[in-house]
Parts: C-alpha cells; sequence; structure tokens
C-alpha cells in the first residue's frame, strides 16, 4: 500500500473512539436512510399497483382522444374479440373489454348522473379489484338487466340489492338509450369519487342498450408487475397495424396525478433525508476540523520539509475518503440485512393491516431492495462527507510552516 | 547550489504592541560544501535566519540568493519545490510523523518527490543503514529513544541526497554519545559528500565540529571567524547511550 494511504489509514485511527463515533453516525444513517427509501419505495409500488388495480389497469387499448374526451362515438370496434387477441399478444396477462357511457339514473325517489360501465363479469377481476369490495349482495353474473353499484351511489339513489333502478342516456348512433336495471351488489372502494359514480353492468347488455353493435371502450390490461408495461407497450404495436385511430395508454399516461404524487413525496421525503445528511456532515466536519486542528505542527513540518499544501489537502479528502467508505461499507451491510428481513418479512405499523384489508389491499409491505434502495441514500452521505472535508483542507493553504511548527 | 547569498536581511515579529527584532541587516556568504554554525543567546536570530535560508519564512527586507537564485523573490509553490529537492531539514524536536515507521518516515519524503517505490526502499534502507538504524527500520517514533528518532530525522534530511542540510538545535535533546555520533555523521557527509551544513546551536560538542563559526546577537551578526574544527570532535566518548 502507499505510504501515503497508509498515513491516512493510521491518522484515522489516532483516536479510536472519535473516528468510531463517526463512523456510527454515517452507519446509522446509512442503515435508516437504506430502510426509509425501501419502505419508501416499496410503498410506491404498492401506492402505483393498488391504484392501477383498482380500475385503470397498467395498460389500455382504446380510441385515439378518449381518454380525454370520453366520447362515446370513440369506440374499439370488435372490443371481445380484441381482448382475445391482447390476450395471445401478452400471454399470463390479465385482460379484460369495457364500454362507458354516461346515464341519468333514477330510482323511485331520486335521480342521478352515473357513468355506466359495460364489463365482462368473468374477466373484470383480474384487471380491477373493485368486484372484490363488495359490500352487500354480489357481483354480475353476466345476465342482462344486473347492475352494481357504488356504495355512495346507492345511498344517494336509496337503493338496495333488489332494487330497480332506470337508465336514460343516448346511444353511440345517437339515439335514445333507456334500461331498467335491477342492482345486484353494492361495492364500497373507499374512494368517494368512485363509489359516488360507480355502476357496472355486463358488457354484453351494454353494447345492446347503447346501441354499441360490437364496440367497446378500452381494453384494460393488468400486468404482473410494472417493469413488464415497457414489453408489453411493444408487444401490442401488431395490434395497431390495422387501426391508425387506436392507442396504447400506459398507466402513466392514464394516471398522470398518481406519477406527479410520487415526485412530490419524493421531494419531501428527500428533505428529511438531507437534515439527516447534513447532521452527519457536520458530524464529519467536526471530527475532521478537529484532527487538522491538533496535527497543525505535523502539517507544518510537512510543509517545511517541501510538501505543498494541496498535497496536505489531498490527506486529508483522503482520510475523509477512508472514513466515509467505512460507514458507506457498514451501513449498506447493516442497512442491506435489514431490507433483506423486511423484503422477506414484511413491513407493518399499527392500523395498517385493518386500514389495508378495509380496501382489499395487502396487508404488508415487503419493501423491495434494489441497488437504488441500497445506493442512493449511502451515497449521498459519502458525497455529504467528502464535502464536509473541504473546509478543514482548506485550512491548510492558510498555515505558514514556521507559525505551524511553533503550534503546540 | 549550494552558495548561499544574504544582503541587508531584515525581519520583525509582532509581539503585542512591540516589534522584536529578528534579524537587523544580515549580510553574509555561504560558500557549497561549508560546515558552519550559528550560534548566540536565545533570541540573537539563529533560528530565523535559518528559516529564511530554508525559505520557511521570507525576510522583510533584503535579498536571499540561493545557488544564484533569489529565493526570497519565489512564490510559496516554488519555496515548497525548493525546500523538497534541495534542502534538508532537522530540527531540534525531531518532528517525524509518529504513525509512520522509521523506513516510511525517511519514504514519505522521498515519495512526495516522485520516487519509485523500488528505489526508495533502497535508499531508506542504506540511509538508515548509515545513520547506525539497521534493523530498527519497522519502528514507530514512540518506539525508539530520543537520539535514533534523530537520526531518523537526519535520514529523512539527507536520504533525497540535498546540497543543503539547515539543522536547528539538532543536539538540544540528545545525550553526550548520541550527540557525537550525529556530528560525525553530518562531518562525514560534508566530507565525502560535499554536503553543506548550517547548523543553529548553543552547544560547544556541535561548534568544535564547524569550520567556520557565526555569533549572532539582538538580529546581527556581531563575529564570524573560520576555525578549525577541534582535535576532540568525531572522536567517540567514553561513555553515553544512544
Amino acid at each position: 500500500m502507499n505510504i501515503t494511504w497508509r498515513l491516512a489509514w493510521r491518522n484515522l485511527w489516532r483516536r479510536r473512539r472519535r473516528t468510531w463515533l463517526t463512523v456510527g453516525a454515517m452507519v446509522f444513517c446509512n442503515t435508516l436512510l437504506i430502510f426509509l427509501i425501501s419502505v419508501q419505495l416499496g410503498s410506491y409500488q404498492m401506492m402505483i399497483d393498488n391504484s392501477l388495480g383498482a380500475f385503470s389497469g397498467h395498460l389500455q387499448l382504446q380510441h385515439e382522444g378518449f381518454d380525454e374526451d370520453q366520447r362515446i362515438r370513440q369506440s374499439v370496434p370488435a372490443v371481445t374479440e380484441r381482448a382475445l387477441q391482447v390476450e395471445a399478444l401478452l400471454a399470463g396477462e390479465a385482460v379484460a373489454a369495457r364500454g362507458v357511457a354516461y346515464a341519468l339514473a333514477s330510482s323511485e325517489e331520486r335521480s342521478f348522473g352515473i357513468q355506466v360501465t359495460g364489463v365482462q363479469p368473468a374477466r373484470e377481476p383480474g384487471v380491477s379489484t373493485l368486484p372484490g369490495l363488495l359490500r352487500e349482495g354480489r357481483y354480475l353474473s353476466g345476465a342482462d338487466g344486473e347492475i352494481v353499484v357504488g356504495a355512495l351511489l346507492a345511498r344517494n339513489l336509496r337503493v338496495g340489492p333488489g332494487d330497480e333502478i332506470t337508465m336514460l342516456g343516448s346511444g353511440r348512433d345517437g339515439s335514445f338509450a333507456a334500461a331498467i336495471a335491477t342492482v345486484v351488489g353494492i361495492i364500497e372502494s373507499g374512494i368517494p369519487e368512485l363509489d359516488r359514480a360507480l355502476a357496472q353492468v355486463s358488457l354484453p347488455w351494454f353494447q345492446a342498450v347503447f346501441n354499441m353493435g360490437d364496440h367497446g371502450h378500452s381494453l384494460v390490461v393488468r400486468l404482473r408487475n410494472l417493469e413488464r408495461v415497457p414489453a408489453a407497450v411493444v408487444a401490442l404495436q401488431p395490434l395497431l397495424a390495422g387501426a391508425p385511430e387506436l392507442v396504447v395508454l400506459d398507466w402513466d399516461q392514464l394516471q398522470p396525478g398518481l406519477r406527479q404524487a410520487i415526485r412530490s413525496d419524493m421531494v419531501s421525503a428527500w428533505v428529511m433525508y438531507g437534515v439527516l445528511i447534513l447532521l452527519v456532515a457536520f458530524s464529519v466536519l467536526n471530527t475532521q476540523l478537529m484532527s487538522v486542528l491538533e496535527r497543525t505542527r505535523e502539517f507544518g513540518v510537512m510543509l517545511a520539509l517541501g510538501v505543498s499544501p494541496g498535497r496536505l489537502a489531498r490527506l486529508v479528502g483522503l482520510e475523509t475518503a477512508l472514513l466515509a467508505a467505512l460507514g458507506l461499507a457498514l451501513g449498506v451491510a447493516a442497512g442491506g440485512l435489514l431490507g433483506w428481513y423486511l423484503q422477506q418479512a414484511g413491513f407493518t405499523f399499527p392500523g395498517m393491516e385493518e386500514m389495508n384489508a378495509r380496501f382489499n389491499l395487502p396487508e404488508r409491505i415487503y419493501p423491495p431492495v434494489t441497488l437504488a434502495s441500497l445506493l442512493w441514500g449511502p451515497l449521498t452521505v459519502f458525497l455529504g462527507a467528502l464535502l464536509a472535508a473541504v473546509y478543514p483542507a482548506l485550512r491548510l493553504f492558510g498555515l505558514q510552516p514556521v507559525s505551524a511548527m511553533r503550534a503546540g | 547550489m549550494s552558495s548561499i547569498v544574504c544582503q541587508d536581511l531584515c525581519k520583525t515579529f509582532a509581539q503585542g504592541e512591540e516589534r522584536i527584532t529578528g534579524l537587523d541587516r544580515v549580510s553574509l556568504s555561504i560558500d557549497a560544501g561549508e560546515l558552519l554554525c550559528l550560534s548566540g543567546p536565545s533570541g540573537s536570530g539563529k533560528t530565523t535566519l535559518l528559516n529564511a535560508l530554508g525559505g520557511l519564512d521570507t525576510p522583510d527586507s533584503g535579498s536571499i540568493s540561493l545557488a544564484g537564485r533569489r529565493i526570497d523573490q519565489l512564490s510559496r509553490g516554488a519555496l515548497a519545490d525548493l525546500r523538497l529537492r534541495e534542502i534538508g531539514f532537522v530540527f531540534q524536536a525531531y518532528n517525524l510523523i509518529p504513525v509512520l515507521s522509521a523506513r516510511e518516515n525517511v519514504e514519505f519524503v522521498m515519495q512526495v518527490q516522485g520516487i519509485p517505490a523500488g528505489a526508495r526502499h533502497q535508499r531508506a534502507a542504506a540511509v538508515l543503514a548509515e545513520v547506525g538504524l539497521a534493523g530498527l527500520e519497522d519502528r514507530r517514533p514512540a518506539d525508539m529513544s530520543g537520539g535514533q528518532q534523530q537520526r531518523v530525522a537526519v535520514a529523512r534530511a539527507i536520504a533525497s541526497e540535498p546540497r543543503l542540510v539547515l539543522a536547528d538545535e539538532p543536539t538540544a535533546n540528545l545525550d553526550s554519545h548520541s550527540a557525537t555520533q550525529l556530528m560525525d555523521l553530518f562531518q562525514a557527509l560534508n566530507r565525502d559528500r560535499g554536503v553543506t551544513f548550517v547548523l543553529a546551536t548553543h552547544d560547544p560538542r556541535v561548534m568544535a565540529y564547524a569550520r567556520r563559526l557565526i555569533r549572532m546577537e539582538d538580529g546581527r551578526v556581531i563575529e564570524d571567524v573560520a576555525q578549525q574544527p577541534s582535535p576532540s570532535a568525531g572522536r567517540p566518548p567514553a561513555g553515553g547511550a544512544g
């Protein structure tokens, strides 16, 4: 090993307790950061999965412009056949066709505007968690004339299972669409906007009521995980070749607010992490400044021997880098072990299990240990520690050999 | 290198509200290959002059030339390079790096000079043997006596083969035996390799080795005489330990 490296390493251990305290602060900070970032990324993953799993899916094939305007004429022809084609292209992934229309829903006592969704009852549970959130009654059997509604809509219309709802709207061809449906189930998603407007009927009946022919409005795809999205988008391209009016939208396009929410949460989390890193950087600054001040005489001798201040500054930088590398290695090891354990055993906090169970969500977060969660925090701490060494190192440029050698 | 010429060097220091005179119009010339002593009471300006000659401190006025090169006008970087390559320093308090072994202390300066590892190892081993420390290369300063530490400091100063060695009270912390050994070594280096030595000292044993004696007082040179080294200089003393 080069003498400068040896010198830097041994200088670290002149004050063992101080060095271990500083390394300990870094290890604690790194472990905490790995834990927090893993849980944070894990909760984002869960948030995305749950949010997409509730209704929109990871991907949708739609008529261009339908997502913005939701016009009934912006439809997908032969929607059930296309669902089979999509299923064949994305082997093993869940696919379901839907149709969407707006109608005035009336019960005996009240009327409300609703969004009626035609779904494939056998396929819908594969792409959406809503069928699993029934509070009363049952889900659609596939028969004509059945409807499931959101809990708030049911309360507003004052209907329950077995009651009838009259729907009035317009069909795809502009004709008058009217039907009477019997409530078979009430869904409570926990999302007020959804529970206030949710109304699902079977797709064939929807197509008949709204004069859709074989058209629908979307093919919803739920993938096994988020990482498969880009490959799935590519896999669906052949389906679009003969139908230029159709587009494939991924989850980011379907739910732009979701990424925005994650971004703003990340910013606030990083402010907190920044404070933590700043505290550790000050601890390193204190250690290195003390170390430089105690060795003023020694630095004076080195300057007298012809060692340049720049070289001495590099020595202090090297000492700090070794200190920070030790904190990084031990912190990543400790944080990695903790992360691995949580990845296996899951993580929860008081009240989380009950709340998640209510919304048909997993009871625990299983924070994934990734290179990003392992290294983001510790590498930032490492850089923070290096930056903290700048001030002590710069002091060396002000030293005069003679006065420095007179220091006690 | 290493004829030194000083002209009208002046240096004052602030001490509270007072100004203390360190050097007062000092002019002298030192030829290459000399072994001279600066003597005088404390505060007479010996160390100040030594520091100025070594480029450790800059005079307030006057000029210093080393082999025809004005060092009082050099930048800090150029002075550092001059000290690294041309001048060896031996300090009163040894001033070794405590976490490095004897060999590493000697090698450190050579590494800064950019000497390859193989050559460094060889030269460090040879120089340490030359100062009588063969077998103690891996000891750290804390495990060595004062005399041994001073010899490591000398080895460090001469390892890079400087043409000028400046030593400030090099024997102040040494017993008589170690002091004699050290001065014998200086004398041999001066005689065999032509290294110029400028020693600041109070110690008559050291002065006995000098061929020129400069006496200072209140920052001035009051006496500058050539002398024959004493016949006892270089003769081992009757007792003492290293």
